[in-house]
């Protein structure tokens, strides 16, 4: 492979990995301040556990998400120097204030929440969850902000030599692209904690163990998981697809497996995209829905891949398409697991129904499918552009970076990062068999640990 | 505005070295001052809460420079890319034996973990030393704004060096022996009992051994980079910073004598400071130098961004840094004093 196909490879690999953390912290984040807000309402010690109890979770995971997004920080220079070189001085901007805002925040206020309890009281204890809630949100806002402008750019304008300048700032941090993946995106990170609680909670109360808590979690994520679940289809990733359909036409064509130009299009809702035929394969198709989803109007004409130039479509076709329909039919599949769960706690009978149960704790790897699907979905699409209709991908790479540099680097990423791998999991499994009660009992591993976030 | 950006990052990667510096420090050191596993819980917990805020100085010090001077971010960071990719795998070394360490009470476990904490804390001081000493040398900088630098060539300072030669290698050891030293004054204000006691007689070793080599260090980049001295000489207001090295430096071992460790430790910052400071105002205005030929080099006038956006980057980073100073003050003083181990340290 290329030094550029590595680089490509490397990027997506580290960054789908760093991203499978934030994911859970900022929702985490989110559901922690619930129950912390509970606890002070309703004086029910059971959510003050709860809220200590994911706070734990929540630092381990914050951990390998800090250690796994410095390496990103500096691969748009290593990897990506002549992108870096051309958008640096619009992107640095948000690079540096998702820095200077954010990280600085998070890093304080994680210290406080973690070993500062007691030591502080409980309303230092409640403001510091609402500053990591805080500070990890505003984060995923700086991020998404620089993702937005490689998509769609706003505020800049071209300098000497060549590389863009930043003209517009508040343009640049307002850009409605960003609004809409931001909200989506966010509405994503609380669907992943709910579906990470409830599974826990399933799993308690399946195996008799901590059902007190269990039903804690599962009343408070239940009903986060049924909001964030529906919001996730309806407006934020409808208004994603309506940025797409306005400003790029070709990536929704490829990721709905469009083809061919008409009007009344129909949507796929199953079937193998064959490109040597330019059909989709064993087909359930629904006329007009994919017109009516891009335009709101049943009628109107959506541009197939035909009308593209080769050199402005995404290189792989494939597996947009197949990512994007991941993406959605899990989405769905979501909407219907966290409706009936809703609908049987109502009833009392969420806490007997077994089978049900059985779903949820099974059900935690999938929302980090569907983003990762989602991800891919867009930056799969945004190809062959590294900054949409301004710099392509195979020109941002790093000059005088071999292929093989690259391939050495992103080999020693792939064992360095299973190793962490193993190693998280292992933490949070033993986290979550010690259990939420042994958070005020087990004095001994408490002391044990004052420099770690137990 | 480029010249207030030049000031800005070299602000931030000195506050950097600075706060993380200690870290490393301590990270050398625990390994020999500590030696039980209470001591070595209690040397994790001098930097427990602080290790990552002290690193966020290092990104938001990268952000900044993407954002003021992305030439030289695109030029060091992919010339550089063996090295710094090592250095992103210390530091992830580095955060996760912190995290990690004191959840498994295996000794075994603990052990490996301790002796990853000091082998990438060690090798980011060596890392941290030698960037330095390539920013002052020059790298192989063509006209088209990039170059490659190999881990090493011959260990010679010529046109064509790598990352290491004998000059870089110097600046990262004396720069090992700096950082263990500021450590060790951080463990001081710290730590009690045997930690403590051990931590001042490292100290007392640290600091002769750090005077030597900075003596090395002055004459070698005198040798290789004499414009730096030159620089220096015409700025006259750079005179204070020689004055901080001289005073901090010679300061240290008084105060370590008459045990006043916050004073010491504050020596320790003040060597630091002034040493990066005076570097910073030597190499001005060049941001990175080219060894092949000075028009190719990378300076504040040819290679800022546009001065709107910098412009405007002044108003919210001087809000933002506002911010920070207020969390780091917030932060440093509820978890001031000696550290103590027991379930205090936890709250619950
Ligand atoms: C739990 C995860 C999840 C679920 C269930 C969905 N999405 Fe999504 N989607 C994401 C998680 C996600 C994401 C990972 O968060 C993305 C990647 C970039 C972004 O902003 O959000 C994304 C991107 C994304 C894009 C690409 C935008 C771009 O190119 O920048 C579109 C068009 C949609 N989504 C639309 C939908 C629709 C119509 C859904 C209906 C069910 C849906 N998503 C469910
Ligand atoms: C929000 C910040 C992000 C930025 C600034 C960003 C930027 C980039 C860059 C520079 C590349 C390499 C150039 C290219 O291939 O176009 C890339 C590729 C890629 N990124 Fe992102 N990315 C972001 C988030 C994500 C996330 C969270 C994921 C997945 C979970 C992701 C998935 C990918 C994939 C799959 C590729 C490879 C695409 C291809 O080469 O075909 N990205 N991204
Ligand atoms: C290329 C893109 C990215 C870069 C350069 C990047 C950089 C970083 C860095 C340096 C950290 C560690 C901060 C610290 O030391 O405290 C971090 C953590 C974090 N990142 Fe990323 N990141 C990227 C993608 C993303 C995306 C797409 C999101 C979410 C939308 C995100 C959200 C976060 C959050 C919330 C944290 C806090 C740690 C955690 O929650 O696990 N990042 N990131």
């Amino acid at each position: 492979m290329s030094a550029v196909g590595w680089s490509r490879f490397q990027f997506a690999f580290t960054i789908i990995y760093h991203y499978l953390f934030p994911q859970l912290s900022m929702g985490l984040a989110l559901l922690i301040v619930i129950f912390k807000a509970r606890y002070l309402k309703t004086r029910d010690a059971i959510y003050n556990e709860s809220a200590r109890f994911w706070t734990r979770i929540f630092g381990i995971n914050f951990a390998v998400g800090v250690v796994t997004g410095i390496p990103m920080e500096f691969q748009f220079g290593t990897n990506w120097a002549a992108f870096s070189n051309f958008a640096g001085g619009v992107i640095g901007m948000s690079l540096a204030m998702e820095g200077m805002f954010a990280f600085f925040a998070e890093s304080s206020f994680l210290g406080i929440l973690l070993f500062g309890e007691k030591r502080f009281g409980q309303k230092v204890h409640m403001f510091s969850a609402v500053m990591l809630f805080l500070g990890s949100w505003l984060s995923g806002y700086f991020i998404i902000v620089t993702n937005a402008f490689m998509q769609h750019p706003v505020g800049y304008a071209p300098g000497q030599n060549g590389a863009l300048h930043l003209v517009n700032p508040i343009v640049y941090l307002l850009n409605p692209w960003a609004l809409w993946e931001y909200s989506h995106n966010m509405v994503a990170t609380v669907a992943t904690a709910s579906f990470v609680v409830c599974s826990v909670a399933a799993y308690y109360i399946l195996a008799g163990m901590h059902v007190e808590h269990a039903k804690a979690f599962m009343k408070v994520a239940v009903v986060t998981g049924c909001i964030a679940t529906l919001l996730q289809i309806f407006p934020t990733g409808d208004g994603q697809g309506k940025m797409m359909s306005r400003y790029q036409k070709p990536a929704l064509a490829a990721m709905e497996g469009k083809f061919t130009t008409s009007t009344n299009a129909a949507l796929a809702i199953m079937g193998q995209p064959n490109l040597q035929t330019g059909k989709i394969e064993n087909a359930i198709e629904v006329p007009g829905i994919l017109s009516y989803l891009a335009y709101g109007d049943f009628g109107a004409k959506v541009q197939g891949l035909d009308s593209f130039p080769k050199n402005m479509q995404p290189d792989n076709v494939e597996l947009l398409y197949y990512s994007y329909h991941i993406m959605v039919g899990l989405g769905t599949l979501f909407i219907l697991l966290m409706l009936v769960s809703a609908w049987q706690l109502r009833a009392g009978r969420l806490f007997r129904n077994r089978a049900l149960l059985w779903v949820l704790m099974l059900s935690f790897p999938f929302p980090y499918i569907a983003t990762t699907a989602g991800w891919m979905v867009a930056e799969i699409g945004r190809q062959p552009w590294v900054v949409y209709g301004l710099e392509r991908t195979l020109a941002g790479a790093s000059p005088t970076v071999s292929g093989g540099d690259v391939a050495f680097t992103t080999l020693g990423f792939c064992g360095l990062y299973t190793v962490v791998a193993l190693l998280f999991a292992y933490m949070v499994m033993r986290e979550i068999g010690r259990g939420p009660e042994s958070s005020q009992t087990d004095i001994e591993v408490g002391a044990g640990a004052p420099a770690s976030t137990l | 505005m480029g010249s207030i950006w030049f000031a800005l990052v070299a602000v931030m990667m000195t506050v950097y070295v600075i706060l993380d510096g200690f870290d490393f420090g301590v990270g050398i050191l625990h390994l020999f001052v500590a030696r039980t596993d209470q001591e070595r819980q209690m040397a994790l917990a001098a930097i427990g809460p602080v290790w990552d805020g002290n690193e966020v100085w290092l990104l938001a010090g990268g952000g900044a420079l993407v954002f003021a001077f992305p030439k030289v971010y695109a030029a060091g960071f992919s010339g550089f890319y063996l090295p710094l990719m090592m250095a992103l795998w210390l530091l992830v070394m580095r955060g996760l034996s912190i995290e990690l360490r004191s959840h498994e009470k295996h000794w075994i476990w603990r052990a490996g973990w301790d002796g990853m904490f000091f082998l990438s804390s060690l090798l980011m001081a060596v890392i941290l030393g030698a960037a330095l000493g390539n920013v002052i040398r020059g790298v192989p900088l063509t006209a088209s704004g990039y170059f490659r630098g190999p881990l090493f060539t011959n260990f010679r300072v010529g046109p064509n060096p790598g990352v290491l030669d004998w000059y870089t290698v110097l600046v990262g050891v004396f720069a090992t022996v700096a950082l263990s030293l500021h450590g060790a004054c951080y463990l001081l204000i710290k730590t009690d009992g045997e930690v403590y006691h051990r931590s001042r007689a490292a100290a007392g070793v640290l600091w002769p051994a750090m005077l030597v080599l900075g003596v090395l260090v002055t004459l070698a980049t005198n040798a290789v980079c004499p414009t730096l001295y030159t620089h220096l000489i015409d700025r006259p207001w750079t005179w204070i910073l020689a004055a901080l090295i001289v005073v901090s430096a010679i300061g240290l071992p008084v105060m370590l004598r008459r045990k006043s460790d916050v004073m010491a430790f504050m020596c320790s910052v003040g060597v630091l400071l002034g040493l990066l400071a005076a570097t910073a105002a030597g190499v001005y205005p060049v941001l990175l130098r080219s060894t092949l030929s000075p028009s190719a080099d990378l300076t504040v006038a040819n290679s800022a961004s546009g001065h709107i956006g910098l412009e405007i980057g002044l108003v919210w980073w001087s809000i933002a840094i506002v911010l920070a100073a207020v969390y780091f003050t917030y932060l440093f003083r509820s978890f001031r004093g000696k550290v103590k181990l027991g379930t205090s340290v936890y709250g619950h």
